[in-house]
């Protein structure tokens, strides 16, 4: 017995050091922090979000990550509040984190770009990064530009300027209601639906412009009986998450039959709660190929991939995919994860993203610069659906790079 | 106009019986126990959830039946073996048991269920518009839950009132000591009660599911509003808290309709126009962009004037 036990002993710690060792790689992973909802009402796109940055992530290690150092997504819940983030946000700053990816709320935006842009004209040798991947109110790169924000989806205007050409090219509408979420982004919205809609087509009425606190509603069906009573054709809306549910569901109660103009009407359960209802009515804006019909091979390959890993959940942001490559491949090029010379590799950057489309990060306010794609809800030819539900959305027009982009007010401060 | 006026009662009519729905239980557990149990909208979550999950083996009729059946034994258990241990450590035990219930209770639909929204969706028997009425449809869903939420009042109402039950029940809500002198156990009928009301919160959730949607965050929407139609109504009346429910849903849609702003309200009560920078943006806002904070107006204003509620017997 005595004899055994020292061999079992040896037998056990080689186990464990064979265990150990492909863990203790020679480099520390590069950390990214993704700050976002991951309790309360908006938790679902929080976490599909993260989810989709794991499997960004995964996707760059697997091919011997960046620099030799793997990625990893070290993710904190904001509850989409501002205090929330800026505790958060301490934390990044704190653990020495470089890199922050957030997207979901201007709000949340504002206050992350004013807090990153102080702590680094204080702290030169301690920056971050802010890369916004989805917020997108306009200011952010207009009259709130700062050198350390950069913007991988298109703005609010980007998008409204397509959302509006295809508006005006239907005749039937002659009454606009715009509804939206009571927040920087949803005033950028209504904003920009009144006075683009105002050159574009003088003869629609914008019957109603209304705005509700953002999570706070519980039922939607007086909004609806509103829409109804103006006679609205059509309904312009920024909604997302649990409030674009909740219009869609109660709209569809409501026998509100006019088509939907929207950013963000689908995925996380959106296109689910829609269904039926929703056929050839709901029409949305983005900054990707929807995937049907005829989805580019790579894009094909990513959301099947990932569908495999998340059944329930869909790849409702390749901008998550592109986003994070385009910073794996500034890192490569600064050929260290220093702040500055990331930033500076960023800047001008080119990439071909997942739906085959040549985009650039432009100089002037870090705002990327790509085509914008205009698809409706449908189960006609749909290969890649959302939610599981067979339903999904098909391409209906495409918006080219250059006709997409919208000048800037920014004027940038460069470090010196 | 007149569509906007008659569907607005409806939808408030709708929205205010649900809230009765989920407060029914809620007054009688506070108003007999003490307790505000913060956890209850959590069970009206786990009452959609359940009901969903057994609605896809069994379809929707027999999970209405069993889902609040589950949840009110959950509750009845609750109440058994944690809240009635620490109800002898007072009040401010008992509430923040019941806040870290309702904490556990939402992580742990996250674990089973997952965080995005489900597919939770209205039966097919009572799919179709009700009626049609200036071009606006009517889901005869809707009917379906102002039907089950007057059943119940009236169910509740005769037990109360009607029954040997109810009386003990009355009785321990106001002389609980007393009535346990005469011989009745009152810690069983507090089990009985929590346990009750739990499940009237989740015959609210399998109900309110369909229409407000399955999601973690679905307690957490409703929650708060819940307390003050306890609140309003006054503690353990259930009168009260029919009418508070109607009047806060009917507030709450009608604030929505109304396009009038702060400024023209300040106005008809005879405060001037003024032409200060900072106070024009309150002045703009409209009424129905702060819709969703009026019922804690109410609130307020119920507590400054009449603190014992509106049909409450005793002060809060």
């Amino acid at each position: 017995m005595s004899r055994v036990r020292p061999v079992v002993t040896l037998a056990l710690t080689l186990a464990v050091v064979a265990w150990l060792a492909p863990a203790a790689t020679p480099a520390d992973p590069i950390k990214i922090a993704y700050i976002d909802p991951l309790s309360g009402p908006f938790a679902a796109t929080g976490e599909n979000g993260l989810n989709q940055f794991k499997y960004a992530a995964d996707a760059i290690n697997k091919a011997g990550g960046v620099l030799g150092r793997q990625l990893e997504i070290v993710p904190l819940d904001n509850k989409v509040s501002p205090q929330e983030s800026l505790i958060q946000l301490k934390k990044v700053i704190g653990d020495g984190i470089p890199f922050v990816f957030q997207g979901n709320s201007s709000g949340v935006a504002h206050a992350i770009s004013d807090a990153v842009q102080k702590h680094n004209e204080r702290n030169a040798g301690n920056r971050v990064l802010y890369l916004n991947y989805s917020a997108v109110d306009p200011a952010l790169t207009n009259e709130k530009c700062h050198y350390w924000h950069f913007r991988f989806d298109a703005h609010a205007d980007m998008k409204m300027a397509a959302l509006t050409d295809v508006i005006a090219a239907n005749k039937a509408i002659k009454k606009m209601y715009v509804i939206g979420q009571d927040y920087s982004f949803g005033k950028a919205v209504a904003e920009a639906a009144v006075s683009m809609l105002g050159k574009k087509r003088p003869d629609i009425q914008i019957v109603g412009n209304e705005l509700h606190p953002i999570g706070k509603v519980k039922d939607f069906s007086p909004y609806v009986q509103k829409i109804v009573a103006a006679g609205a054709d059509a309904v312009i809306t920024g909604n997302w998450g649990a409030d674009m549910i909740g219009l869609a569901k109660a709209a569809n109660d409501g026998g509100l039959k006019v088509p939907f103009y929207t950013y963000y009407a689908a995925s996380d359960g959106v296109t689910a709660a829609i269904g039926a209802a929703g056929i050839d009515r709901i029409r949305l804006v983005h900054e990707s190929h929807p995937g049907n019909p005829n989805a580019p091979k790579a894009l094909g390959d990513y959301i099947t991939g990932y569908r495999k890993l998340h059944p329930q959940n869909d790849v409702n942001q390749p901008r998550i995919h592109t986003g994070l490559n385009m910073l794996a491949q500034a890192i490569k090029k600064a050929g260290s994860t220093d702040v500055d010379r990331v930033a500076q590799a960023l800047e001008g950057m080119e990439y071909s993203n997942l739906s085959g489309d040549q985009v650039i990060m432009r100089r002037e306010d870090h705002q990327l610069q790509m085509p914008i794609y205009i698809s409706v809800h449908t189960n006609k030819n749909i290969k890649y659906d959302l939610d599981a539900s067979g339903f999904g959305l098909s391409l209906e027009s495409k918006v080219d790079r250059d006709k997409a982009t919208q000048p800037s007010t920014c004027k940038m401060q460069r470090p010196s | 106009m007149t569509q906007l006026v008659v569907f607005s009662v409806l939808n408030g009519l709708v929205f205010g019986l649900l809230l009765f729905m989920l407060s029914s239980g809620l007054t009688l557990i506070f108003g007999m126990m003490g307790v505000l149990n913060f956890a209850h909208a959590s069970f009206y979550m786990l009452g959609a959830y359940f009901a969903y999950t057994l609605g896809l083996r069994l379809g929707f009729w027999p999970a209405l039946l069993l889902a609040p059946l589950l949840v009110g034994l959950l509750g009845a258990l609750v109440e058994r073996h944690g809240l009635r241990r620490v109800h002898r450590f007072g009040h401010v035990a008992e509430l923040i048991f019941t806040f870290g219930v309702a904490i556990l209770i939402e992580e742990i639909v996250q674990l089973v269920w997952g965080r995005p929204a489900k597919s939770y969706e209205v039966p097919a028997a009572l799919d179709f518009p009700l009626f049609h009425l200036f071009g606006s449809a009517f889901p005869a869903y809707k009917a379906f839950m102002l039907v089950v939420a007057v059943a119940i009042f009236l169910f509740i109402a005769a037990i109360l009132t009607r029954t040997r039950a109810g009386l003990i029940i009355q009785a321990s809500l106001t002389h609980p000591s007393m009535v346990a002198m005469l011989g009745h156990n009152v810690p069983r009928v507090f089990m009985i009660v929590f346990g009750i009301g739990c499940g009237l919160a989740a015959v609210a959730g399998v109900i309110a599911g369909p229409v407000l949607g399955t999601f973690p965050g679905m307690a957490q929407v409703l929650g708060s509003v819940v307390f003050v139609v306890v609140v309003v109504g006054g503690l353990g009346s259930l009168s009260g808290a029919f009418v508070a429910s109607l009047l806060i849903g009917l507030v709450q849609t009608f604030a929505v309709a109304l396009n009038i702003s702060v400024g023209n309200v300040l106005m008809a009560v005879g405060v001037p126009a003024t032409a200060s920078a900072a106070l024009h943006d309150v002045w703009k806002v409209t009424i129905a962009q702060v819709a969703p904070i009026m019922p804690y107006l109410l609130l307020v204003l119920v507590l400054m004037v009449r603190p014992s509620g509106l049909f409450g017997t005793r002060e809060t």
